[in-house]
């Protein structure tokens, strides 16, 4: 597995994570490249089905980042984001998903130094998971039930 | 349960109520659910141990909302459910009669919402014991153990969505299972899309499950669907202090929060 190269997507949010991933930038700061940013709204706006997508469309890491608490530019997503967490983190822990190779963080804009951290611990880490290969093949495993099926 | 069936006709008779939504003996011997409009077929209503399904998914049907109102049988499971759709906003707790059941099978005077409240606050409102040692055995299982037996479990469903349908808190018109822009839930049955519905569906229940286990009972092939909302009713508990279906006034744990709600994983 030396060749392996995780795939990590990091779902952020527009007014803190999006805004340090741009300072982290005009920095100059050097970090891992494995990862690709999309940018919300706010984490409040991330659904949880979003993260499963993300597995199945062959990620073996994600990065979930957003304002710290209190801090939100819509005064409440991240708090109701984190209670979203807390509880799809004890479902996916119950039916076995790993969730080892998900970060969740807070992030500010002002934290350009720290987001280059989040991103090169967590690549660092789902390097040493390796690709999630048990939820890839259940999804080629489903996918080849398809055609035959058809 | 001639006291049912007294106090059924009762209602009818007084034009209190338009319906009473109990239990009957179907052909086959089992109890199924009857909608009785006429106090002459209240003879027909049953409560024994046959009579389990959750009657409350009724309530917010159309078919039964344009009958009037309606009086139900309700056993702890459906009051709960009541006192959730009611917080919900979902149905008028004042346009509901409730014939309470208690555990021991005997009718309960319940004159209104607050009575009500009172018996559930009494009641033991974890998870029922049949449960929690299958609970419990898988939360001692291996991650890849859990993994392994929630693919070979929901590789069987048939996406017919039942669970769906028996679960008084899905009620939505519109599910996201519905929507193809995007397409959360592909339409076909294979294991990875069951998984995701799956989880989509435990989701949309943590903090309003009431853990009645109509979901894992109404399942035609048997997968224990009801574990994972169980098992987040726990955690709910764990974390928020909650149960579902407590009070009308309640509002969603997962639609509220608290500045200082306590988690171990953010960083």
């Amino acid at each position: 597995m030396s060749d392996f190269e995780p795939k990590v997507v990091a779902f952020v949010c527009n007014w803190c994570t999006y805004a340090g991933a741009d300072l982290t930038g005009t920095s100059r700061i050097k970090y891992a490249t494995n990862v690709k940013i999309i940018r919300f709204p706010c984490t409040g706006r991330i659904d949880f089905m979003l993260l499963l997508k993300a597995f199945a469309n062959g990620a073996d890491g994600i990065i979930v980042s957003g304002c710290h608490p209190n801090d939100c530019h819509y005064t409440s997503g991240n708090f109701h984001a984190k209670r979203r967490w807390i509880m799809f983190k004890e479902l996916m822990d119950f039916m076995g998903i790993d969730m080892n190779r998900v970060t969740f963080s807070w992030v500010s804009a002002a934290e350009g130094a720290r987001w280059a951290e989040v991103v090169n611990t967590t690549v660092a880490r789902v390097r040493e998971l390796g690709p999630y290969v048990s939820y890839k093949e259940m999804v080629n495993k489903s996918v080849e039930e398809e055609v035959k099926n058809e | 349960m001639n006291n049912l069936v007294a106090r059924a006709k009762e209602l009818l008779n007084s034009n209190s109520v338009q319906v009473v939504i109990g239990y009957e003996t179907g052909p086959t011997g089992v109890a199924r659910p009857a909608f009785i409009t006429n106090s002459e077929k209240a003879d027909r209503l049953i409560y024994d141990e046959r009579c389990v399904q959750n009657l409350a998914v009724y309530l917010t049907k159309h078919e039964v909302r344009k009958l009037g109102k309606a009086a139900i049988v309700a056993t702890l499971p459906v009051m709960r459910s009541i006192m959730m759709l009611i917080s919900e906003q979902q149905i008028i707790g004042e346009n509901l009669v409730v014939l309470g059941i208690s555990s021991e099978g005997n009718l309960l005077d319940i004159a209104d919402i607050r009575v009500m409240q009172g018996i559930i606050e009494k009641s033991d409102l974890s998870n029922p014991p049949e449960y929690r040692e299958l609970l419990a055995a898988l939360n001692k299982m291996s991650p890849e153990e859990k993994f392994a037996y929630w693919q070979k479990e929901l590789s069987k469903c048939i996406k017919c969505y039942a669970c769906r349908q028996a679960c008084p808190m899905c009620y939505c018109t519109r599910c996201t299972v519905e929507v193809n822009q995007p397409q959360w839930i592909p339409v076909q049955a294979n294991t990875h899309g069951n998984m995701e519905w799956h989880i989509l569906r435990a989701m949309h229940l943590a903090g309003r499950c009431i853990s009645c286990g109509e979901c894992g009972r109404s399942c035609p092939v048997g997968i224990p669907c009801h574990l994972l909302t169980m098992h987040l009713t726990d955690k709910v508990f764990n974390y928020f202090k909650v149960y579902a279906g407590t009070s009308d006034k309640m509002s969603s744990v997962m639609s509220t929060y608290e500045p200082n709600d306590k988690e171990s994983f953010i960083i």
